[in-house]
């Protein structure tokens, strides 16, 4: 394989991963703060591609807008998830927590569906990138499109934000203060409740978020979250259920490694990763960044 | 789980209890073809013994699987491939079925170290592999096409392109299948599995090695739930990537949810009302995702303890 072919692939793996990361760095902030594995991750992230979609059509919305306002809705939504039906689940086995989630994908799936087919006509639409982002740029050795290059860009500055929010200021501390000691932490006046919501309503609004970046790239349909999801999953677990930089890395590192594969040996691209995790469990069953259950 | 103590009368009222449920059970099933389609009756059948199978797991081992399509998926494919090479019936539901049983092996070694969630996703991570599989080896499984249009060759006298027949025979295994697991639970084994599952720790000082009770539970739910799965070739006669897909998985969560866990009838319960369900719902044309999906969520938040562990919780109460 020339190398030229080589660097493309590399490039479609950092776009790959970007999602990959945005979403595993979502997931991870859920589980490692509220012990909740969130099955409707994929289907929130379908949600911010249709929120921006609707808004497109309703409302004459662009993708600027969008990018802004999808991910606050989505977030919004899930804010309104967690207060009326996790929490009803809190103190339960999480494997609650997955099969309510694993229920409201199915029924967030079918009703998007729905509206899409009933108000639009369409079960999958395409979404065009903004003209400042559209053609594309020369790098020297590689040609590459901008709006690609746009998303790999963001998306690492969006999980650098948060992890130097999580893991450096005063809002992080009190955020992990919240999940590893809640009472101490209540009793230094601190409204527990309230951030675990926040965090939730954050995390899904990362999700929120990769979804309208990833409307140009892969067009609006209701089951674009649903494999993503199953792989994202697996990330997740490579990288450490509840490791922020685990989840980053990895994401990042996956997509390419899939890209990579997928050009030696095509058939491989979506079970790399499956077989890449069975390793990693085997040899560290909390994964690469994770720390041991106990050690908790 | 309140241990309350075991006086005669307790014991005999349960046994009472268990009899009703498996006549009114029985009952059922033996007419079911003449209430609804013997196809669909046979789905019931074949979902509800992947749902029995999969709650011995879930509900007597405390062990998630969230990648049992695997097994009843490799079943399904072995028994249709071995079909489809002139084999009868018997041997190719043997053959899917001792298939289920000997990917079974590897995949619970390696998973049963794990616990909780990981469990889950490493289940997920054996299923997502063999779909891939599926997907892949052509020849063997048809790819996106699947597998159809293998024979059913008659066995001692049964004509299998009958689907009453067919369902009576799908019962027959079935039932076999059921005294299976009915057998595993009531037995020491059993008692022990729900001892490592209520305490692990516990367990292991009183001299039980937990990962090796995990181990064998995952085996007999893995080989059940692939009897399961050829049962499900054998009443449709076309094999499809589904069968193999993680819907597949969190589907039989649903049914064992629905029915009830730890309640052996439950499952059986929840997987007929499921496909029941989803028939009046396509029949009528209506969005099916939607409503399954709302029954799962109103199910994990207000009805955890399922159709048959509330008809029980309601019974024990009187």
């Amino acid at each position: 394989m020339n190398t030229q072919l080589l660097l493309i692939q590399v490039f479609n793996g950092l776009v790959n991963g970007a999602f990959y990361a945005l979403l595993s760095l979502g997931l991870a902030v859920i589980f490692g703060m509220l012990r909740i594995v969130n099955f409707m991750h994929g289907a929130l992230y379908m949600l911010g591609a249709f929120t921006a979609f609707a808004l497109g059509q309703a409302f004459g919305l662009g993708f600027w807008p969008s990018l802004i306002l999808a991910p606050l809705i989505v977030g919004l939504i899930g804010v309104v998830l967690e207060r009326s039906l996790l929490s009803r689940l809190y103190g339960l086995e999480p494997s609650y927590n997955l099969l309510l989630t694993f229920g409201l994908t199915l029924l967030t799936q079918d009703l998007v569906k729905q509206v899409m087919l009933s108000q639009y006509a369409v079960s999958s639409a395409p979404y065009t990138p903004p003209a400042a982002l559209s053609g594309v740029v020369n790098l020297g050795f590689v040609v590459f499109p901008k709006y690609r290059l746009f998303v790999i860009g963001l998306a690492l500055v969006v999980c650098l934000i948060t992890w130097l929010v999580i893991e450096k200021t005063r809002v992080g501390a009190i955020i992990r203060a919240s999940t590893e000691n809640p009472n101490v932490t209540r009793a230094f006046g601190i409204d527990v409740g309230k951030w675990v919501t926040g965090v939730f309503g954050v995390g899904v609004g990362l999700a929120g978020l990769a979804g309208v970046l990833a409307a140009p790239i892969y067009s609006v349909e209701p089951y674009m979250g649903a494999e993503l999801i199953i792989t994202t999953f697996a990330v997740v677990v490579i990288g450490g259920m509840g490791s922020i930089l685990g989840s980053v890395v990895t994401g990042f590192a996956v997509g390419v490694l899939a890209a990579v594969g997928a050009a030696l040996y095509p058939p491989i691209a979506n079970t790399l990763v499956f077989i890449l995790m069975a390793i990693v469990l085997l040899v560290r069953p909390s994964g690469l960044f994770g720390l041991p259950e106990g050690a908790r | 789980m309140t241990v309350l103590p075991r006086t005669a009368a307790r014991t005999a009222r349960e046994r009472n209890v268990r009899a009703a449920w498996l006549i009114g059970l029985g009952i059922v099933l033996l007419i079911l073809p003449r209430l609804i389609y013997p196809v669909l009756a046979l789905d019931i059948l074949a979902w509800g013994l992947f749902a029995v199978a999969f709650d011995l797991l879930f509900g007597f081992s405390g062990l998630l699987s969230f990648g049992h399509a695997a097994f009843w998926g490799t079943s399904a494919y072995v028994t249709a491939f071995l079909l489809g090479h002139g084999q009868s019936v018997p041997v190719a539901m043997l053959g899917g079925t001792g298939a289920a049983l000997l990917i079974a092996v590897p995949v619970a070694f390696l998973s049963v170290r794990s616990v909780g969630i990981y469990f889950s996703m490493i289940t997920l991570a054996f299923a997502q592999m063999l779909s891939f599989l599926a997907l892949q080896w052509t020849d063997v499984t048809g790819g996106e096409n699947g597998l159809q249009g293998f024979a059913r060759p008659g066995f001692l006298g049964l004509d299998f392109s009958d689907s009453v027949t067919r369902y009576y025979f799908a019962l027959a295994v079935f039932a076999v299948g059921f005294y299976i697991a009915y057998r595993t639970i009531r037995s020491p084994f059993g008692q022990a599995l729900q001892a490592v599952r209520d305490n692990e720790q516990r367990a292991q000082s009183i001299g039980y090695n937990p990962n090796r009770f995990k181990f064998t539970a995952f085996l007999i739910s893995a080989t059940l739930a692939g009897l399961a799965g050829s049962l499900y070739t054998f009443g449709h006669g076309v094999v499809s990537l589904e069968v193999v897909n993680w819907r597949t998985s969190g589907e039989v969560v649903m049914m064992t949810l629905l029915g009830g866990t730890t309640t052996l009838f439950g499952p059986v319960i929840g997987a007929g009302l499921v496909l029941l369900l989803r028939d009046v719902l396509t029949t009528a044309n209506l969005p099916v995702g939607i409503v399954t999906g709302l029954v799962f969520v109103l199910v994990v938040l207000f009805f955890r303890r399922g159709v048959v562990g509330t008809v029980q919780g309601w019974l024990r109460r009187r």
